[in-house]
């Protein structure tokens, strides 16, 4: 199951010269570009791991793709997401957030019905990966 | 990652394609704001007439390589080095061979780390900034300490190594710094000199160009000599060469800044005098003798 979120969430992924345009988009507006990375598929997961720090200053693209592709060396085979920080008003709010990598295989969720008193129904997701331990999520 | 290229062709008016990419106005303005340097810039005519050919023959789909525009820029402090980096990037920009045209410049310290896994980042963030553009590495030799060999000078020269070679289009680097001293960088770090296209070095300037350099930054600064300032900045020039530490256009710039302030000093002396545009923009003699390159002069 192919999971989205974030911007472009409805669209095919984005190739390296889509990603490309739309970093240099974020780095002419001046915002500061940042990667994450994580195993953990669910939707409400927001404990994506930094890839480095924020990269503040930079000029081009380039520089922030060269990043991308020593994440991906490493943690290929995770999402990895990159999010743009507008700090105009004078704190860092993100402004754009999309996928750039996803694993080969994702498994998908399955839905958990727990049972509660009174017929009353408890629904939990879950995703297939993490019942893996870390880092053999995704074979 | 040429994400706007020029539309494809088979005939180009080759009047037409330098106006368009406007490197004749650098060009000109090279010629008219820096004095002297004539080989330097003959090179960079050179060098501009080349790209503006490999820009014409990629349209035409002869080639589809970017060219090495790594180069090395050899002379003394305050021969232009920096200054001439800036005009480059703005050539190579126009032309369509820097993205962004922008100068980094930066030093050792800003390269290598002083601890196991402190260099590479640091690197990286350079490299980062720069890319797009150009990257200034003033004193390039101090990369690398061979007498210390446990040295992270040679982690930034590996990083910069493979960036110079695998990513030719999104940065251009500069190695500048003595002569000499470049030349046996060089002779120990062969993979540098493999990778640079242009070596330009720049000459002292004759005290007659020192001369020109400053009436050029005093004019831009809405100042001037007296004719009596002329003569003996022209008698200190001469006495200031020889001395220790004396770094070419940098000393000049220094030492109209400390005429100002002897010249401010002047006038403040007096203040029951009326003042017009022409006492605050003259340098007098006096601004000039007072300084202790005449002391040593006659010691
Ligand atoms: N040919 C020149 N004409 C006018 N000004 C010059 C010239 N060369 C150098 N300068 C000025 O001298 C100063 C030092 O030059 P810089 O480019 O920093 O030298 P370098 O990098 O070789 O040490 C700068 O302020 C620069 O504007
Ligand atoms: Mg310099």
């Amino acid at each position: 199951m192919r999971v989205t979120q974030g911007c472009f969430s409805f669209l095919p992924d984005l190739t390296d010269e889509q990603i490309t345009r739309q970093v240099q988009y974020c780095l002419e507006k001046g915002w500061a570009v940042n990667i994450e990375f994580t195993d953990d598929p669910h939707p409400r997961n927001s404990f994506w791991e930094m890839w480095g720090l924020p990269m503040f200053d930079l000029r081009d693209a380039a520089g922030v793709m060269m990043e991308l592709a020593q994440c991906r060396k490493v943690y290929g085979n995770s999402y990895i997401r990159m999010s743009a920080f507008d700090n105009s008003h004078g704190w860092e709010s993100v402004r754009l957030s999309f996928i750039v990598n996803r694993p080969k295989d994702e498994p998908g969720f399955r839905l958990e019905r727990h049972e509660m008193a009174g017929r009353n129904i408890r629904y939990t997701t879950k995703s297939y990966a993490v019942d893996r331990p870390e880092g053999g999520r995704y074979g | 990652m040429d994400l706007d290229a020029s539309p494809m062709t088979d005939r180009v008016n080759l009047r037409e394609e330098l106006e368009a990419v406007g490197i004749e106005e650098i060009l000109t303005q090279l010629d008219r704001e820096l004095i002297g340097l004539k080989p330097v810039k003959t090179r960079i005519r050179e060098i501009a007439s080349l790209l503006l050919i490999e820009r014409i023959r990629k349209r035409m789909n002869l080639t589809t390589d970017t060219p090495t525009l790594h180069m090395s820029f050899t002379g003394n402090p305050g021969t232009g080095k920096t200054t001439v980096a800036l005009r480059i990037a703005g050539i190579l920009h126009r032309l369509g061979f820097a993205r962004r045209g922008h100068v980094v410049s930066v030093t050792r310290d800003e390269l290598v780390g002083q601890y196991i896994g402190h260099t590479a980042p640091k690197t990286k963030e350079v490299l980062k900034k720069a890319m797009g553009g150009v990257l200034f590495i003033d004193e390039a030799y101090y990369l690398n300490r061979p007498d210390n060999e446990r040295d992270y000078g040679q982690e930034a020269i590996e990083i910069l190594l493979q960036v110079m070679e695998s990513q030719r289009e999104d940065l251009v680097v500069i190695l500048a710094g003595y002569g000499d001293r470049m030349e046996k960088f060089f002779a120990s770090n062969p993979g540098f000199r493999s990778r640079i296209a242009h070596h330009i070095d720049f000459p002292d300037y004759s005290n007659d160009e020192l001369l020109a350099i400053a009436e050029l930054m005093l004019h831009d600064m809405n100042y001037k000599f007296s004719d009596e300032a002329r003569e003996a900045f022209t008698r200190y020039i001469a006495a200031r060469v020889t001395q220790p530490l004396f770094s070419n256009a940098r000393s000049i710039r220094n030492a109209l800044d400390r005429m100002r302030l002897r010249q401010a000093n002047r006038l403040v002396a007096d203040l029951d005098r009326m003042l017009d545009a022409d006492d605050v923009m003259s340098l007098q003699a006096s601004d000039v003798l007072a300084s202790r390159v005449f002391l040593k002069d006659k010691s």
